[in-house]
């Protein structure tokens, strides 16, 4: 070998060397700035949080208004939110599954439909919330409806229903052709098949599609901002306006007196409290409702 | 020449000794311009094992599943001719397809359990055809089960989910659910193909004591499974039926060299 072609090997060994060691070096520290941040976050949540945190927080509506009472707590904003989100999943869920279990089981054949559909979606997916909120504020003005419970449940299904679509759609479409034509071939119908085997097999897919919506809907904030409104009470009918914990934190943190702050942080701690138990539960339950589910 | 160990008492179909359990006429399917299926006219004996041998993609899944009319999930599928079941044509009667369906069980390539227990895999056919009482259903799953030859595998685990089965049990499981439903036919597309040695000769063997009950349609393209089986085979090329005839006719009087050349292996 010329001594000329041996030193170009050595000089490539030390590049791809030196690019897997500058690679390697990037990836670790990229990851240590994420868990950074995230720790960071979570650290000044808890220390601001926790400190205000108390049953009183949690057991009391806030004497006086929200902005500049000093006494009670964000039980409102935890009703609330609660309420708000189980509406909107619910009403997702009864009108997203039959859209995810008619695209994939009765359009299966036409795949050019289907595909524009899912594409559309994801277009829907990307949207800010803040335009879903001023778009049902325009409605709600349009039908004179106040901010209300209602209007937000049904702004935040809208908003959380191409997410629930998708992500049940997800699992269907992973599912295999071959599982529908097993079932059709022992005499059952669509209607069967649909709500008998595939939902069967996509358990665990239905329940992370509804805990992930779950989760967006509590926490969002734009889209519940001009829909829902705001109050110190708790709501006892649809129609009257509701707090939820988003906007308990972005009302509360603009005040100057520490007591109002407080609980801003305490509603943070308890919404992220929240979002962690259902990702965690939306673990569980995938697992432990994958059992069934044959894999291909 | 092992391919001659064939079942030496075959009544030739021709001659009308036997009754036909399916008879199709000019069937042709096409999706779009390409022409799967070419003019099929083929008849199906009654409690016999039928094998539909040809090489990969000549049509025969396509076959199979026009006889259930799986097709219909397909609406490009353009579909005309007759397939007569005890001289019911199927492709056009008012029956519902559903009806059609559970008179005939189906075998896929690999087996295709539904997403629930071994025992509800079983009820399921009986279910949503309107049994469900607990004691006849138990007493049903358990008669299935054996007739299956999977009894003595599952019995004390009927409520474990039927994807913790091996293949080869999920395969018989798809059997006994196929059973359940009181089919009079059982379509098979290459029942063993994902299955190892010993759990395809089970089915096998499951094939041979059924037929008494059963008329059976196989499609397959291992040539010693159709001359270990095969009562009467109907050999596909290109879409088209080349030959059609009893089993030992086939293997051992070919007579056309398409299908020699077959036998030989040098088509494929």
């Amino acid at each position: 070998m010329k001594r000329g072609s041996l030193n170009k090997y050595y000089l490539r060994k030390i590049s791809l060397k030196a690019e897997e060691i500058f690679f390697r070096a990037t990836m670790l520290f990229s990851s240590c700035i994420i868990i950074f941040i995230l720790l960071l976050i979570i650290y000044s949540i808890l220390q601001k949080g926790l400190p205000s945190l108390s049953i009183d927080m949690l057991t009391q509506t806030p004497k006086g208004g929200f902005y500049f009472g000093k006494e009670g707590g964000i039980l409102n904003a935890i009703i609330g939110s609660i309420y708000l989100s189980l509406g909107a999943t619910s009403l997702a869920f009864i009108i997203g599954l039959p859209v995810a279990l008619f695209m994939n089981i009765w359009l299966s054949h036409k795949k050019k439909l289907v595909n524009s559909f899912r594409f559309i979606l994801d277009l829907l997916w990307g949207i800010p919330s803040i335009v879903y909120g001023a778009f049902g504020f325009t409605v709600m003005i349009y039908f004179g409806i106040k901010a209300s419970l209602i209007g937000g449940i049904v702004v935040v299904s809208l908003f959380i229903l191409p997410i629930m679509i998708r992500a049940i759609d997800e699992g269907l479409k992973s599912s295999s052709v071959g599982l529908i034509e097993a079932s059709y071939s022992l005499g059952s119908t669509k209607t069967e098949t649909a709500f008998k085997v595939m939902m069967k097999q996509c358990l665990p897919c239905i329940i992370t599609a509804v805990l992930l919506s779950f989760g967006r809907s509590i926490g969002d904030a734009a889209s519940v901002l001009f829909t829902t409104g705001f109050t110190d009470h708790i709501p006892t009918s649809l129609t009257q306006p509701t707090a939820t914990l988003p906007l308990s934190i972005f009302f509360q943190l603009s005040s100057p007196i520490p007591e109002v702050k407080s609980r801003a942080y305490a509603a943070a701690l308890v919404l992220t409290v929240i979002i962690l138990i259902i990702s965690l539960s939306s673990r569980l339950f995938t697992i432990k409702y994958k059992k069934n589910r044959i894999n291909f | 020449m092992e391919t001659l160990s064939v079942s030496k008492k075959v009544i030739p179909i021709t001659n009308y000794q036997i009754p036909k359990k399916i008879q199709i006429e000019n069937l042709n399917l096409k999706i779009g311009k390409k022409h799967i299926l070419k003019d099929i006219s083929v008849s199906v004996p009654k409690n016999k094992i039928t094998v539909i041998l040809g090489p990969s993609g000549c049509g025969k899944t396509t076959l199979l599943k026009s006889m259930n009319r799986l097709t219909d999930m397909y609406p490009d599928m353009e579909v005309t001719g007759k397939i007569c079941i005890d001289d019911e044509d199927i492709l056009h009667s008012g029956t519902d397809v559903t009806n059609i369906r559970k008179r005939m069980g189906l075998l896929s390539q690999r087996p295709y359990p539904l997403p629930m227990s071994i025992y509800k895999n079983i009820a399921y056919g009986l279910k949503i055809s309107g049994r469900r009482k607990k004691r006849f259903l138990e007493k049903r799953i358990r008669h299935y089960l054996i007739q299956a030859s999977l009894w003595d595998e599952v019995k004390d685990r009927l409520r474990e989910p039927a994807s913790s089965l091996s293949i080869g049990q999920q395969q018989r499981l798809c059997l006994a659910r196929g059973l359940a439903v009181d089919p009079d036919i059982i379509l098979a597309d290459e029942p063993t193909s994902a299955l190892d040695p010993i759990s395809s000769q089970e089915i096998e063997k499951k094939f041979l004591e059924l037929k008494n009950g059963y008329t059976i349609v196989m499609v397959t393209h291992v040539l010693r499974q159709a001359a270990r089986i095969a009562d009467y085979v109907i050999f596909m090329y290109l879409g088209e039926v080349i030959e059609q005839g009893p089993a030992y006719e086939f293997f051992n009087n070919p007579k056309t060299e398409i299908t020699r050349a077959y036998l030989r292996g040098s088509i494929n």
